[in-house]
């Protein structure tokens, strides 16, 4: 690891000052971050420390309805808060079927937006890759690639975004709320990651100094609640992270899908929002046909960066077992093995 | 660069100044507090042989910073047991031969200690287990493991149902 300076500032104006200097970065838990730097793959010459700024910690209801979560509210506190888990369910799966239980007790919500994809090539300083070293190439394309993007990707870059908790938020259209030089701003999170395209290295919409202070869920996104969930297919069943998920949301009344809302992980460099899918469930009867229609919209755009067509057909049938689960309705209690299309517990 | 911090380990105030930022909680307790029960497995967030309690939560020590935790208590598996008497995740790992080579016991204990009181598994073993996937054991003991958890559970809970009985 390359030795940095480290300052704890006191205030988010400070942290902002602070992080606008060349080579620093922002500090939350460091789960990822430090992972990076020990491989060397991340070298900030100075570490912002956001851990202590205040007022970052809390989940508040605001007047509107909508739901505000702070950037240093911890995954694990977010997904074990009763309310939080019952009007926003899949959510709660989702960060329970990421990382280990250590991982959630310290990662927070702004890190775990932050964090960089899992691709072997992008941790490997020894490989050529177009994020970490712009021009260099990308040495994923010819290699071990059965993992990577099959939405989305460009000759630049096939890595995927690997966060769990973004998919179903982007579904209920998660909010990002952002103070930066210019002061404060809001994005749709669907807006937060780039696809790679020219300029691979470019993850994020966020400029130099930008902090992701909160994240805003609109009232919206508790009327999913009913009929909700987060699958998550993996080469493991804990601790790893997603080959294909996706979150599914549905308003179901009278017998019909009046609204639905799906999101794939996994598949492209971020969150993957299914806004045609959507449009073929919406008005529909829930059941099997309409869900593979769904699935091969969601999918439609698709194509192999690699090994991984697989991914594909994967991809289409996760979006079918995410929407029949849903459609079967959220469980009491989220299922011993979160996000396992395996879990023993009956309906899960 | 000379950084200060102060640190309650194992009930056990300490005052530290740290010549590097770069120091993890793991490095510092291993390196320069002599505290070697905490174990050094991948030292990336991948094994959890460096689980540890930070202000009562079980995380991984290898990525945390030393100098964000300033003013943090922390226990580790020398701080678990009380007087010559094993903590009963302890008592019970023994009992239900929940290690073989032993390397991963340590991160595994203070990991059954920080599920137990995060209170979220119950007496169901596939949540415990669950609960337990950030600590891997490369000898498999992971049966022993999670019958040692559960009866650990049951027996540090058994007082407090017995009262509020």
């Amino acid at each position: 690891m390359m030795n940095f300076d480290y300052v704890r500032p006191a205030s988010v104006a400070d942290a902002i000052a602070a992080a606008s200097e060349k080579g620093a970065t922002y500090l939350a838990s460091g789960t990822n971050l430090l992972d990076l730097m020990k491989g060397g793959v991340s070298r900030p010459s100075v570490l912002v420390d956001v851990t202590r700024l205040p007022g970052l910690d809390r989940i508040e209801r605001l007047a509107d309805g909508s739901l505000r979560i702070g950037a240093l509210v911890r995954n694990a506190d977010l997904a074990h808060d009763a309310e939080f888990a019952r009007n926003y369910p899949a959510v709660a799966e989702a960060l329970l079927s990421g990382a280990s239980a250590q991982l959630r007790n310290a990662a927070t919500v702004g890190g775990n937006l932050m964090q960089r994809t899992r691709c072997a090539y992008f941790y490997d300083a020894g490989s050529a890759c177009n994020r970490r070293w712009p021009g260099a190439g990308c040495d994923a394309l010819k290699g071990e690639n059965r993992l990577h993007a099959v939405l989305g990707w460009s000759e630049g870059c096939i890595a995927t975004h690997p966060s769990d908790f973004s998919v179903p938020l982007v579904a209920l259209d998660a909010v990002v709320e952002i103070e930066g030089k210019a002061g404060r701003r809001e994005l749709p999170l669907g807006e937060l990651h780039r696809l790679p395209g020219e300029t691979p290295e470019r993850e994020t919409a966020l400029e130099r100094g930008d902090l992701i202070v909160a994240l805003r869920l609109p009232a919206t996104a508790q009327g999913f609640a009913r009929h909700a969930r987060y699958i998550k297919v993996r080469e493991r069943t804990s601790y790893a992270f997603a080959v294909v998920s996706a979150a599914a949301g549905l308003r179901i009344e009278d017998g019909k899908i009046r609204e639905a809302r799906l999101a794939l992980g996994g598949v492209a460099a971020k969150p993957w929002r299914a806004r045609e899918a959507e449009q073929v469930l919406a008005g529909a009867a829930p059941d099997a046909a309409v869900y593979r229609e769904a699935a091969r919209a969601a999918l439609s755009g698709a194509k192999p960066s690699g090994d991984n067509a697989f991914k594909i057909e994967l991809a289409q049938r996760i979006v079918v077992r995410a929407l029949t689960l849903a459609a079967r309705g959220t469980p009491d209690r989220i299922a011993a093995l979160p996000g396992s299309p395996f879990s023993s517990v009956a309906g899960a | 660069m000379n950084l200060p911090l102060s640190l309650t380990i194992n009930g056990v105030r300490r005052e530290i100044v740290l010549d590097d930022p770069r120091v993890t909680l793991l490095d510092l307790l291993r390196e320069r507090l002599d505290l070697t029960g905490t174990k050094k497995g991948c030292d990336r967030g991948q094994c959890g042989a460096c689980t540890i309690l930070v202000d009562g939560r079980r995380i991984n020590s290898c990525l945390a910073l030393a100098v964000s935790h300033d003013g943090a208590e922390i226990i580790t598996i020398e701080g678990v047991g009380r007087g010559g008497e094993l903590h009963p995740v302890q008592a019970a790992f023994i009992a239900h031969d929940g290690f073989q080579c032993g390397f991963c016991t340590p991160g595994q204990i203070m990991s059954g200690i920080g599920l137990i009181q995060e209170g979220q598994a119950g007496d169901d073993p596939e949540r415990v287990r669950e609960c337990m996937s950030g600590n891997l054991c490369r000898c498999g003991a992971y049966q022993g493991i999670t019958e040692a958890v559960l009866e650990a559970q049951a027996d540090i809970n058994a007082p407090k149902q017995r009262r509020s009985a």
